[in-house]
């Protein structure tokens, strides 16, 4: 077995957890049950996408891509906690 | 393999298109659309598109959700009761321009076909010239920087109207 076997595997096992995350995303049942699922869909992503960069021998760019992408992911739940703080309705 | 994990998120992207178009509440329909935004960046990080991707997740991940929700502070988030007729009229000409691009899907080339247009003279002919008439050794940079710099100045004029736009219609009265 080769360690790109490996990796392979763990990306497949990460895409079940995606699947997981989804569902919650569409089933909810409430908006907080949602942002956490994207919340943690956004950090998955970004193992996924160092993942997917060693599989495609390209790590060096997926490094960057996903340093980046960590920083920004969380934006969507800062601006989801910025209208619950404004506006005081669940 | 691959193909099958490409063919699982696709079947995801439908669906949580589809939850963000029947969500009777507004901020569900927007946070769907930022999961959207992130399955849509591993489908083309899957097709080896990593730049591509990295643009999905920052603007349709990111930036479109937060300006999903800053649009929500300031209206409703329950959706409007638009009259069956027009959204049937919507839904007829979505269908239909959506039949039209996949009709003329089957005429561009296959996905890493070598043996296509772009392939075959226009890729080589940036590659191996870009370095020599522009300095750049990053092609994609030169590409959108130096021999389409007007492209991209009339793409920056156009976001600045946009954002222009956008900041006259969401800044809060005094």
């Amino acid at each position: 077995m080769r360690i790109e076997d490996a990796f392979l595997g763990v990306t497949v096992a990460l895409l079940g957890l995606v699947l997981v995350y989804l569902f919650r995303v569409a089933v909810g049942p409430t908006v907080f049950d949602r942002i956490l699922g994207v919340s943690a869909l956004g950090t998955t992503t970004t193992i996924i996408l160092l993942l997917v960069g060693v599989l495609y021998d390209r790590i060096e760019l997926f490094v960057d891509l996903s340093l980046a992408y960590a920083l920004l992911s969380f934006v969507g739940a800062l601006a989801a906690a910025r209208y619950f703080e404004q506006t005081g309705d669940r | 393999m691959s193909e099958l994990v490409l063919a699982g998120l696709l079947v995801l992207l439908g669906a949580l298109a589809l939850v963000a178009v029947s969500a009777a509440d507004l901020l569900i329909a927007a946070i769907a659309l930022g999961a959207y935004g992130f399955a849509l960046a591993l489908v083309w990080a899957a097709l080896g598109a990593p730049d591509v991707s990295f643009t999905e997740a920052v603007v349709g991940a990111g930036a479109t959700t937060v300006f999903f929700l800053a649009a929500l502070l300031r209206t409703s988030r329950r959706r409007s009761n638009v009259p069956n007729p027009q959204r049937l009229v919507a839904l007829g000409a979505v269908l239909a321009v959506g039949l039209v691009l996949l009709v003329a899907t089957r005429q561009l080339p296959l996905w890493g076909d070598v043996g296509a247009p772009p392939s075959t003279h226009v890729s080589p002919r940036y590659l191996e010239r870009t370095l020599e008439e522009t300095l750049t050794p990053n092609a994609v940079t030169a590409v959108v920087a130096d021999y389409r710099s007007y492209d991209t100045l009339i793409e920056t004029l156009v976001i600045f109207t946009g954002g222009l736009a956008g900041w006259l219609l969401l800044a809060r009265p005094r």
